[in-house]
């Protein structure tokens, strides 16, 4: 595996983390929030854990952006801090 | 207080960081993780268990105790948020869209009323999103084949990647995008709340059961070696089967929960209108 890819998809794994943090519209915050749930997801296949990255995908970029996102749609939208 | 915290937040990231420097290498073959038991399971599990997938043989063989309680965590998720928002929390909906068919106008009705004619008012959605027909096509076009290649990730567990928490999370996920491409109403007329408690709850059940018919044949618990005289093969295969067993309960327990999960979520408990 090329170290640049490495760097590049973990430079992108903080800077979605960072974003995720600091928005203010919290369903932005829950799609950076799958953004950074695949980029995980393509670490865990760079090094791998096929099956990890395999649970990732599936619960973490998938389902819980959803469950997210329905909560975000039953509560607010606007984040108060 | 906030430069305290961002303070506290950085020293225990730095903390963290400088802890990672006494890391053993990555693909280190002396680190003690791969000292330990990694190599039994690396040479022995494909003879013992008859499962070419490592990761499928440790997590329901070897482990098995652990991935049991891993379903039941799953189980007490779906549970809480059934609790909370269904019995605690439930609000019934005092006001109600529906749109009379023939003519196309839309009454809304507050508090209770008598049942209305039935086939001449279709219910619509409070934060009503207007159907949109690319996404109805596309979500049931794409349903099927979702539903199909959950099948295969639990059932081909075995020997590549994948099992009961993956294929049964993309069997729920395909339960969810129909609720997404029609509306919450299509998907609880499919699989109503009580199927959804319990398929969750049966799914653990499967696994549990397993465990204790082995006790009950006279080995320890979850050891499938057991089920050779029930099913009729050797231990090894019988120990193969036993993980497809168990990884079926998985399956159905995760997707029971996921389901169970959105349904309440999405519609504050009432499992009516949703997103």
């Amino acid at each position: 595996v090329f170290w640049q890819l490495d760097l590049a998809v973990l430079s992108l794994v903080v800077v979605t983390a960072i974003g995720a943090l600091s928005v203010k519209d919290l369903l932005g915050c829950a799609i950076l929030l799958g953004a950074y749930s695949f980029l995980m997801c393509l670490l865990w296949a760079i090094m791998g854990a096929v099956d990890v990255a395999f649970t990732e995908a599936s619960v973490g970029a998938g389902v819980s952006t959803v469950f997210f996102i329905s909560a975000v749609f039953r509560t607010t939208r606007r984040s108060k801090d | 207080l906030k430069a305290f915290g961002f303070f506290i937040v950085g020293l225990t990231g730095a903390f963290l960081i400088w802890a990672t420097f006494d890391f053993p290498d990555w693909a280190d073959p002396n680190a003690p993780a791969s000292l330990h038991v990694s190599p039994y399971y690396i040479e022995k599990a494909l003879e013992e268990t008859g499962t070419s997938n490592i990761v499928t043989a440790v997590l329901a063989d070897y482990r098995g105790y652990d991935t049991m309680f891993e379903t039941t965590v799953i189980f007490a998720a779906g549970l809480v948020c059934f609790l909370l928002l269904r019995r605690v929390f439930f609000q019934a909906a005092n006001e109600r869209l529906y749109r009379h068919l023939p003519t196309g106008i839309t009454i809304r009705i507050k508090g209770e009323h008598p049942p209305l004619p039935q086939g001449e008012f279709e219910p619509i959605d409070l934060h009503w999103i207007p159907h949109d027909i690319i996404i109805r096509t596309v979500c049931r076009l794409l349903v099927p084949f979702v539903q199909l290649f959950a099948l295969y990730v639990i059932a081909h567990g075995h020997s590549s990647p994948g099992g009961g928490f993956q294929g049964g999370v993309i069997l729920g996920a395909s339960f969810i995008l129909l609720a997404m491409g029609f509306n919450l109403r299509a998907l609880v007329k499919r699989i109503r709340e009580k199927a959804q408690s319990v398929l969750s709850t049966s799914g653990v059940f499967i696994y549990a059961a397993t465990g204790w018919v082995c006790l009950l044949l006279g080995l320890s618990f979850l050891d499938y070696s057991a089920l050779a005289s029930l099913l009729g093969l050797d231990r090894i295969m019988s120990r193969s089967y036993g993980i497809f067993i168990v990884e079926v309960g998985v399956g159905i327990a995760v997707m029971g929960t996921m389901i169970w999960i959105y349904s309440n979520l999405s519609s504050m408990g009432n499992q009516d209108e949703g997103l």
